[in-house]
């Protein structure tokens, strides 16, 4: 398990950059934390003859969180890590909801050295961060030689482990708008392993006005092609949050009827259905727990997963396992 | 007298060379070694048309590319067939590069050697191989329909076919109030070490002579079988075993294919080559081990008493039986477990499928025996309404030793020779709070979870012979060196043994260095396998130990004037019992056993033949006697020592999800008296470990065409930490009869009955029978949505398949 | 298309790996994890199954884990690189989680070991004073298949504890 013989460029600006990727259009790729696309050479299931190693370039570390209040955007650079923007108590702040579906990405080691943008780039539909990009209503910024556009989470995504990218393009930053002030936000899974793909997983964000439900949207992981999103506006709208149970069999009944779950050797279809349906009752239902009311910054998901190092954020200690009864089996989804 | 160092929690003495990137892995030995990459088979079956290497040639630093017309003379027959077992009936070998067919994905057909493993895969890329396709063979199920036939020539796929018998079965079951029958069935694993398999061959072409690292459980079989096949004497090879990632079994079938194939190019090219299997390959071309069918019919009385069984099983054991019928005998000759059954009948078939080869993988088909015997109690239990530790108490074996008139894999008869299973499962209840445990599921109840407790009970013949040796030298500077043949991977000889060895030779433990599976020092061994490293080599040391110090005291004695028998060893220091005043070093006895001439230093001087005032008139070295401290000495038991051992689990499982969570593992273990207690609580947490993943995580999935569609570390589902319960342990230490250290194996003992415990969990949480391992959430899901259509009885009365 | 066999592209690259800088001459497509294996002959560092899921190859960047079999030598220039040599090379005076390894039995045949050790170096600075369910989350990322993790978990535990009391003298 060696990779095939390639040649690496390590260009310091975006320009150069550029430059390479258009003259390596046919058979280059970009490299940042090399995450996903290293193992995939080991393997030799690609065989890239240039690889332009970007994590030199100077302009693409920005990490920011920036506008007014309310309105604010969080500017992730293409080299910066998934740690890095998990570390990050302003983005905590301003879309908690990204920083809790990090920690769910691999392993802390592995998210020392993956990019946030590399996940967008790499679109796997069982990744988390294509799936949080489309559900808080994301977008990147694309460049070539050829000039420059921004494309929504709809427009990037095509199909699973596909982009609309151009060969010649790079994703120079991913914005991840914060979430809107009254909203509740929360994303759980259930993976077989820490760390693996979640068999099925469900990020979602309920608006709340006056203890009233005002809006829902639902994005999936692993039972969709591509991460599209669920608006259940219609469907949750009116309800007193205190009410909820009483609309919980159809949130799970919609989600059910979107989602197109495929099986393998790890969970049959059905199963990832029925999996969805009850991971999105237990969100919905815990995100409208009046005692759930914190909105910004608020850890609300309680599988007790916290993959990262256990200091930056509270970790749910212990929920979710056997009560009374001496417990050591670490943490558990769902 | 100094503390007896046999029963401390000593630390390990390899820990702190492993763990500061000291140790010597066999990848480590000659890091600029040209390098061996294998194309290895992308079909199940097929038969090789032609091989085009012409693409592999032209590539710079590429040395050599051998198919198996290139392999030399004995190399060029098939692969041996290690252990002859009068039930094989179609015994089937690989080459070492394959000749004409094809019969799983991964088996090796190019060897290329190249100036390093970067390049050696690039001309690997290159071959083409031309390949006409057969249908595959993959399961039990489609072998043992015998409708398309792995082996040309063969009329079915068996490979082995036994039965055994003790007592009469049919007259056991006719005279039975109750029968039960359970149709049963465990997937494929593997042993999964972190390290995998790896040669480094180094050919001296002055001296005609072969020097071999490998990552090997047996350095002597090695040895012994490439002598064989590369057609040099014995003396002209040496095989040795470095520091070993973790074996786990899969490391004792020998050779491997590439072991022998990389030995002949050292040689063809006078150099030293290296392989270094990766995981894919380890995946695709290892071993893996457990895929089993079972049928199980017992009659029994009204108080849950045995009065018969019957057990048919059949064994998936690849597509070659390199490694004879170990796991199916196993399997077959521990089904009665620590009961007392009246008669009992085992039939089994051996069979090939096109996949992955089948050879010992910790516990080596005894979790498969102790699956049907375990699912059975608690099924009697269930039938009966009863508790299922009372069933089991009521048939334990109470007297020993306990013959179980079957014979077992060292040829021997079986005996449990030892232990005390009532103190046992007493022991357990305590430990687990099995009397409690009702009120604790009605709380869970009250809160909305599903929790249920299952048990599973083991004995594992252990400490098979034929024998271990031990060597011993003690240097002139009192450094004891100690030897022995068999290889480490883990198992903390360096430190068990020394602790054996010091207490014997009385000296501190920091002077005895242990060093093992060097055919260079120590020829005779068999390897380490079968939970036997302390029980051999262990007692095989103990002996050579006692000879060293029965020749230290006679020479003290001449020294200090006293007899040998008034003489102790402490500290190092030789001196009369009771009496520190009229002592000497160890180190002192060491130069005087060695008469010399010359003197090299201030010691040597002592030896020498003008040291004594007058001279004696008589030989230096008297007749019978050797120069030197040094003694060698073996241990060759006459059957097997049997362990034995008890897990409970507590699991809940997600009334939505089917999750499944285990929340507390407790462990009730008998080994004998236990040397390190350290060591053996790592063993027994280790092979909870592997039992849990076997029990919830890992199977080899392996589609219709015999692709392995898991093979790598993302797919097959080896558990992280946050996947394995805290293990809770309690110790029994009943002594065996059959050794002087009365110590029973512990290496494999926490594998065995995991997954079957956490089966008897699931099942009493869910009240769905649990017939098969392992089972994922998606599994239990669809099991709680058939179960709810069918028949809700635990004890149902299955029929027969067959 | 791959690069042309043969012609295969190098580089000369700085590393600088526990402190001390190494200039090199390496193939650009060379892992990280040979080249300290092979070119530095640091051969602590284990590879295990290169695709980044056991974690025996781990090694720190500028302090923080990573898999070594992830990353091109190349590209890890400009990073200060730490592995288990670099926690401490002397076996007569291991480092705290070395020593914690020792006093807590925490490996058997040691493959998986340095990976372990690297990882929990630079987690008991972010964390010091961790829970047993923190620790056991802390090295989840690492597969170990003969010690059950049990004894590993300690000895995060007791890393901790060694750390604190050499900073407190």
């Amino acid at each position: 398990m060696k990779p095939p013989p390639l040649r690496i460029h390590r260009p310091t600006s975006i320009d150069q950059t550029l430059d390479l990727l258009s003259e390596h259009s046919v058979s280059g790729k970009v490299l940042a934390g090399g995450q996903s696309l290293v193992p995939v050479l080991n393997m030799r299931l690609a065989a890239p003859s240039d690889l332009i190693d970007i994590t030199g370039v100077s302009g693409l570390d920005e990490l920011t969180v920036s506008g007014p209040e309310g309105q604010q955007e969080i500017a992730v650079g293409a080299t910066v890590t998934h740690r890095q923007v998990e570390r990050s108590v302003d983005i905590a702040r301003a879309n908690p909801l990204l920083a809790e579906a990090l920690r769910f990405v691999a392993h802390p080691a592995v998210r020392n050295r993956g990019t946030t943008v590399g996940s967008l780039a790499h679109a796997d539909p069982n990744g988390e961060m294509p799936m949080i990009l489309a559900l808080t209503g994301g977008s990147v910024d694309v460049r070539s030689r050829r000039g420059i556009r921004t494309l929504s989470a709809e427009e990037l995504n095509v199909g699973p482990l596909e982009t609309c990218l151009e060969s010649d393009e790079l994703i120079t930053r991913a914005i991840f708008p914060a979430l809107p002030a009254g909203s509740r936000a929360g994303f759980d899974e259930l993976a077989r392993r820490s760390g693996d793909y979640g068999l099925a997983g469900v990020g979602m964000i309920v608006d709340v006005e006056d203890e009233t439900v005002t809006g829902l949207r639902c994005g999936f992981i692993s039972v969709t092609d591509i991460p599209e999103v669920l608006d259940l506006g219609e469907v949750v709208s009116g309800t007193q949050i205190d009410e909820v149970a009483g609309v919980v069999s159809r949130v799970v009944d919609a989600v059910r009827d979107f989602i197109d779950p495929g099986g393998d050797i790890h969970a049959t279809a059905d199963y990832r259905r029925h999996l969805a349906g009850v991971i999105a009752s237990r969100l919905f239902r815990r995100l409208c727990r009046t005692d759930n009311a914190r909105i910004q910054g608020a850890q609300v998901h309680t599988a007790g997963n916290d993959a990262g190092n256990g200091t930056d954020t509270g970790a749910d200690a212990g929920s979710g396992t056997g009560k009374g009864i001496e417990n050591d089996t670490g943490r558990r989804r769902a | 007298m100094t503390t007896r160092l046999f029963g401390q929690k000593i630390t390990r003495r390899e820990d702190p060379r492993l763990l500061t990137g000291h140790g010597r892995y066999v990848d480590d030995v000659s890091g600029t070694a040209i390098a061996a990459a294998f194309v290895r088979s992308p079909h199940a079956h097929a038969d090789i048309l032609d091989i085009d290497v012409t693409g592999a040639l032209d590539i710079d630093g590429v040395i050599a590319v051998w198919t198996y017309e290139d392999l030399p003379g004995q190399a060029a027959e098939r692969l041996p067939m290690l252990i002859p077992h009068p039930s094989i009936v179609a015994p089937h070998t690989g080459y070492a590069l394959a000749k004409d067919h094809v019969n799983f994905v991964g088996e090796p057909i190019v060897m290329v050697i190249a100036k390093d493993r970067y390049i050696a895969e690039d001309a690997a890329n290159r071959i083409d191989v031309d390949y006409s396709f057969k249908e595959a063979v993959v399961g039990v199920e489609q072998s043992r329909e015998g409708t398309r036939i792995v082996h040309e020539g063969m009329d079915d796929n068996v490979a082995a076919h036994i039965v055994q018998k003790v007592g009469d079965v049919d007259s056991g079951l006719d005279s039975a109030p109750y029968v039960l029958e359970l149709d049963l069935e465990f997937e494929r694993s593997a042993c999964m070490p972190m390290e995998g398999k790896g040669v480094v061959a180094s050919w001296d072409p002055g001296e005609g002579s072969l020097e071999v690292h490998s990552s090997t459980q047996t350095s002597t079989g090695l040895r012994a079988v490439l002598a064989a096949k590369l057609e040099l004497p014995l003396t002209k090879v040496e095989v040795i075993t470095p520091d070993v990632g973790g074996a786990f079994g899969v490391k004792i079938n020998h050779p491997w294919p590439e072991e022998l194939a990389v030995a002949c190019a050292a040689r063809a090219l006078e150099t030293t080559v290296k392989w270094t299997e990766d995981r894919r390959e380890h995946f695709i071309s290892s071993a893996h081990e457990r895929a089993q069918t079972q049928w199980v019919k017992v009659g029994f009385d009204d108080e849950g008493r045995i009065l018969g069984l019957d057990v048919k099983f059949w064994h998936d054991n690849g597509a070659y039986l390199p490694y004879g019928v170990i796991v199916p005998l196993n399997t077959s000759t521990h089904i009665m477990g620590p009961y007392v059954i009246p008669s009992f009948r085992v039939e089994y078939w051996s069979l090939y499928t096109n996949t992955v080869i089948v050879t010992p993988y910790r516990g080596a088909g005894r979790a498969h025996a102790v699956f049907m015997m375990e699912r059975t109690m608690d099924a009697i239990a269930a039938e009966l309404g009863l508790d299922r530790t009372e069933v089991r108490l009521r048939n334990f074996v109470r007297d020993f030793p306990h013959p179980m008139g079957l014979r077992m894999q060292d040829g021997a008869e079986g005996y449990i020779d030892s232990g005390d299973f009532v103190a046992s499962m007493a022991r357990l209840k305590e430990l687990v709070g099995w009397d409690d445990f009702e009120s604790y599921r009605e709380q869970a109840r009250s809160e909305g979870r599903r929790v249920g407790l299952g048990i599973a009970c083991y004995i594992e013949s252990t400490g098979a012979g034929p024998y271990e040796g031990g060597h011993i030298e003690v240097e002139t500077s009192g450094r004891v060196n100690v030897w022995t043949g068999l290889t480490t991977h883990g198992q903390a000889h360096a430190t068990v043994f020394a602790q054996i060895v010091a207490d014997e030779l009385g000296v501190p433990l920091d002077n005895v260095h242990v060093s093992t599976g060097d055919t260079r020092k120590l020829s005779y061994s068999v390897g380490t396998w079968g939970s036997r490293g302390a029980v051999m080599a262990g007692n095989a040391l103990h002996l050579t130990a006692k000879k060293v110090k029965e020749k230290a005291l006679k020479i003290a004695g001449e020294s200090l004037e006293a007899d040998p028998q008034d003489l102790e060893i402490v500290d190092g220091m030789i001196q009369v019992q009771g009496d520190p005043s009229s002592s000497m070093p160890l180190a002192a006895v060491s130069v005087l056993s060695n008469p010399l001439r010359y003197a090299f230093d201030e010691s040597a001087r002592a030896a020498t033949q003008f040291a004594k005032e007058s001279a004696a008139d008589e030989p230096s070295i008297k007749g019978g006697e050797q120069p030197g401290l040094e003694e060698q000495e073996f241990f060759s038991p006459v059957r097997s020592t049997v362990a034995n051992g008890m897990h409970a689990a507590i699991v809940e499982t997600d009334p939505e999800t089917a999750d499944i969570k285990i929340l507390r593992y407790c462990v009730i273990h008998d080994c004998g008296p236990m040397v390190n207690p350290l060591v053996v609580e790592g063993q027994v947490h280790g092979g909870v470990a592997q039992g849990v993943g076997g029990a919830l995580y890992e199977k080899m999935a392996y589609d219709t065409d015999g692709q392995l569609l898991n093979a790598s570390f993302m797919d097959f589902l080896m558990p992280f930490a946050s996947e394995v319960p805290h293990v809770e342990t309690d110790h029994l230490e009943t002594p065996s009869p059959l050794n002087p250290l009365g110590i029973k194996g512990a290496g494999e003992a926490g594998t065995i009955p995991a997954a079957t415990a956490i089966a008897s969990a699931i099942e009493d949480a869910e009240r769905i029978p649990i017939r098969s391992m392992p089972l994922d959430p998606s599994t239990l899901w669809h099991m709680r949505t058939s179960h709810r259509e069918g028949d809700n009885s635990l004890s149902r009365v299955t029929s027969p398949n067959h | 298309m791959t690069a042309d066999i043969g012609t295969e592209p190098t580089s000369t690259i700085r590393l600088s790996v526990n402190g001390v800088p190494h200039v090199l001459d390496v193939p650009d497509r060379k892992l990280l994890s040979d080249v300290l294996r092979q070119d530095l002959e640091l051969t602590g560092t284990h590879v295990g199954c290169e695709h980044g899921v056991c974690g025996a190859c781990t090694v720190q960047l500028d302090g923080d884990p990573v898999r070594s079999c992830l990353m091109f030598a190349v590209t890890a220039q400009g990073h200060e690189i730490k592995t288990v040599e670099g926690v401490g090379d002397d076996p007569e005076n291991p480092a705290d989680v070395q020593q914690a390894f020792i006093d807590c039995h925490g490996l058997q045949c040691g493959f998986c070991t340095p990976g372990f050790v690297t990882t929990i170096d630079a987690y008991i600075d972010e964390n010091p004073n961790p829970t047993e369910e923190e620790a056991r989350e802390a090295v989840s990322g690492n597969l170990c298949r003969c010690t059950g993790y049990q004894n590993i978990v300690s000895a995060v535990q007791r890393a901790a504890q060694l750390r604190a009391e050499g900073a407190r003298l």
